[in-house]
């Protein structure tokens, strides 16, 4: 069974054209990657589809931009891998 | 059916925005500005228009679920089909089917019929965002009621 990250991964290379090689846990998938913010939507589509979750991204982005957190927590991959399995977790109970 | 005005959708007849499906009914003009010059003796509807009457009933669908608490712009549109002209005169059922409501975002199908044959079909994105002022809220309260959105699903009715 594929790992979270390998998961995420793949569906940020297939959707954004990036070379899977390039994808690491510790990418900022903004500021290491490039994605823009409609081609992440694209991903979330995707991630939300394959864990059948729903990643909070309204709360995420207001947490960021008050200032609350830092955006590496939601946004570099292992913290979103690490938020990923977190929701799958709760929704499983 | 306004082109000229970008009111594409005449009337809802089906929204189940729980279920997250929508069908509407529209009679394109038998004139407009837009068929003088597409095309001169040729006149059909352009698709980008064809695009545009599905994601105007996809945000109907969207925004119904929401209780006008929100408004959904197109960010992205897949697979769009254009199979067939559809001409001034022309009576049309353009339907939506949610796929997917996310944080922030939502993913819906959108299909026009002409006398029950596939005319368009396509996958499009929403933003789902807070509206940017009163104004434009209330413009979209009004006109929800004009193309028969259920007055239950409308706070201001």
């Amino acid at each position: 069974m594929a790992s979270t990250f390998d998961t995420v991964a793949g569906i940020i290379s297939e959707i954004c054209g990036i070379p899977r090689e390039t994808i690491t846990p510790t990418s900022h998938a903004i500021e290491d990657l490039g994605i823009d913010s409609l081609d992440f939507l694209d991903v979330a589509f995707a991630i939300d589809k394959a864990f059948a979750i729903k990643l909070p991204l309204e709360q995420w982005t207001q947490e960021v931009n008050e200032g609350q957190v830092p955006s590496d927590r939601y946004f570099v991959l292992q913290g979103l891998c690490d938020n990923i399995d977190q929701l799958v977790m709760a929704k499983a109970g | 059916m306004r082109l000229e005005y970008f009111e594409l959708v005449d009337r809802i007849v089906e929204l189940d925005p729980d279920a997250g499906s929508i069908a509407a009914a529209c009679v394109l003009p038998e004139r407009s500005p837009v068929f003088e010059g597409h095309f001169p003796g040729h006149p059909i509807l352009p698709g980008v228009l064809m695009i545009e009457a599905m994601a105007q009933t996809g945000g109907w669908l969207v925004m119904a679920r929401l209780r006008f608490e929100r408004m959904a712009f197109l960010a992205s549109v897949k697979e769009a089909k254009m199979r067939r002209f559809l001409v001034p005169g022309q009576k049309l059922r353009v339907e939506a089917r949610l796929l997917h409501d996310g944080s922030g975002y939502a993913v819906a199908t959108g299909r026009i019929l002409a006398e029950r044959m596939a005319v368009a079909d396509a996958e499009m994105t929403f933003r789902v965002l807070p509206f940017p002022n009163a104004m434009l809220r209330a413009s979209m309260l009004a006109a929800a009621a004009r193309v028969a959105v259920p007055a239950e699903l409308r706070p201001d009715a």
